[in-house]
């Protein structure tokens, strides 16, 4: 498939950025009427704009205790008690981020090292754990390396594919992970063993270039399309209404 | 009706080393920071802290006052990592308990319904078992409808609290406890789980002034769970109070940057009212 680097829009080529933003968009697809929880500058921005674009269904919080429509106005009270609860009963899909991330959709944001004593502590495990195993929980991964794509996770908060088998049905049955977001393609786990798969390359980004900065073998298909473009109105809401000031730049360069 | 208030020094001297205390707020948001101050200007130590960690976490952790933590996170919101916590973890000084956010929640519940667990859909399959090998698993004694499966869950242990320290927007001298922002997170649920409570406020007010301008679902916390009700204007700071005082975000960043150390001797060296002159200061000398 080949794909222009240049668009009608106002403002030039569409940039990095811009393809992250619609390939997050992309992970709501469908989805219908259920909370779009996105942590992240670019999944927050993608899920603003599916929800003004092709998912109108969908809820958005306002970060807070609030779900808001597209304009920002309120229309709904979510606190975290509630948000907890509704974790629980599914209608949600969370965009993550990840630290580490596995072959089988294993994720870490809690510490890097031995967790008795880390080299490097992060986040906690927050709410990793509970949202893979009852509602989709997609990724976003900036920067893409070997430092992130790793072939074991040094701590498994969010639950992948082979660990969910190997703990059970109740561990297995409202799990899905539908899609891995980076800055440099797509992709999924939609294969026989549930290993992850490239879907689609970022124009500008060769399979070679992401075979080196993966740290396990990644299936990749005969051919691999390239993330579609956004289309001019998508461009526009994304340039002139939702980030205006254009800070997902600074999230994802070149 | 008791009049339960106090200064936030009464009310620490309650606490005792060694004691399982809950802090409530979420992240940098809502913490009652005025309580934690006079825990750090006492004597109490060796605690077991239960919180959705901030910067609660991360000062009683610089200072020592921490054998282990119980928490899904610990974070500053608008700055990711906690940097005292971090500092702790990475030396080896804390005790980490760590659990996801909906079984801490769950936990809280099951403490307050005086239950020995509750069965969560949340922890299996992930490190939380490994990395606490304490915990158990239950098997429902039903089939589900669906699947005519008997699923088995985590059995998430009640967090039950010695003692639980709060802050909310306004409360009366019984201890009725008042939230005015958007988001209550679990305060209620923190004093239904400690055997004491202590609320700290914005402002003190007479009960029926509570409900003249707000609605009743305003009233979070009620008097029957609450031991010591304490006014601490700006009893927050720096985390975010909404709507009374958003978080000082200047400050906060001072705070992450500075050594625990520097940061202590100038702030946290004299009571409430020297921490607030000496904030004051500090922002008088950026301007």
């Amino acid at each position: 498939m080949k794909t222009s680097m240049t668009s009608g829009a106002r403002g030039g080529a569409v940039t990095r950025a811009e393809y992250c933003v619609i390939a997050c968009a992309e992970a709501w697809r469908g989805d219908g009427e259920v909370l779009a929880s996105p942590m992240g500058l670019v999944p927050s921005i993608g899920a603003r704009l599916a929800r003004r674009t092709f998912a109108p269904d969908l809820l958005l919080t306002d970060g807070e205790a609030m779900l808001v429509d597209s304009e920002g106005a309120p229309e709904g009270w979510l606190p975290y008690r509630q948000h907890l609860a509704l974790v629980a009963g599914g209608r949600r899909h969370v965009m993550m981020g990840a630290s580490q991330i596995d072959r089988f959709g294993n994720q870490n944001i809690s510490c890097v090292g031995d967790w008795h004593r880390p080299t490097r502590q992060l986040l906690g495990v927050r709410g990793g754990p509970v949202n893979t195993v009852n509602n989709p929980v997609s990724y976003w991964v900036p920067g893409h390396s070997t430092r992130v794509f790793v072939e074991r996770v040094d701590l498994v908060g969010g639950v992948g594919y082979d660990r969910a088998a190997a703990a059970g049905p109740t561990a297995t049955r409202f799990h899905r992970i539908p899609r891995v977001v980076s800055n440099l393609g797509v992709f999924d786990f939609a294969t026989p063993d549930h290993a992850m798969r490239l879907v689609s390359l970022h124009p500008g980004v060769t399979v070679e270039e992401i075979a080196a900065a993966t740290g396990f073998e990644l299936s990749v298909p005969d051919a691999v399309p390239y993330t579609r473009m956004p289309s001019p109105a998508e461009l526009e809401s994304i340039r002139e209404v939702i980030d205006p000031r254009g800070l997902r730049e600074r999230e994802v360069r070149g | 009706m008791g009049d339960k208030a106090m200064t936030a020094d009464e009310a620490v001297a309650r606490l005792e080393s060694g004691m399982t205390v809950g802090i409530g707020g979420w992240g940098s948001r809502r913490k009652p920071m005025a309580l934690v101050r006079a825990l750090l200007r006492s004597s109490v130590t060796d605690l077991t802290v239960v919180s959705y960690g901030g910067p609660d976490v991360g000062m009683l952790a610089a200072a020592g006052r921490i054998r282990r933590l119980i928490a899904p996170f610990a974070t500053l919101d608008s700055i990711p990592l906690e940097p005292h916590f971090r500092a702790a973890r990475e030396s080896g000084t804390l005790e980490l308990t760590e659990i996801d956010e909906a079984m801490f929640m769950w936990g809280l519940r099951a403490a307050a319904q005086r239950l020995p667990f509750l069965p969560v859909r949340a922890g299996i399959g992930s490190d939380v078992m490994r990395v606490n090998p304490g915990l158990r698993t239950v098997t429902s004694p039903y089939e589900d409808e669906s699947t005519g499966l008997r699923e088995t869950f985590v059995a998430m242990p009640a967090l039950r609290l010695d003692a639980a320290l709060v802050h909310v927007n306004r409360a009366d001298r019984a201890g009725n406890g008042q939230y005015l922002g958007p988001d209550p997170y679990f305060d209620d649920l923190f004093c239904e789980a400690a055997g004491t409570a202590y609320v700290s406020c914005e402002r003190l007010v007479d009960t029926a002034e509570l409900t003249k301008t707000a609605p009743p679902q305003t009233l979070l916390i009620k008097r029957l769970h609450v031991t010591g009700v304490v006014e601490a204007p700006s009893g927050a700071h720096f985390t975010s109070c909404a709507p009374d005082h958003a978080r000082d975000e200047a400050f906060q960043r001072f705070y992450a940057s500075t050594p625990w150390t520097e940061f202590a001797g100038r702030f946290l060296a004299g009571d409430e009212r020297a921490y607030r002159t000496a904030v004051e200061a500090w922002h008088e000398e950026r301007r």
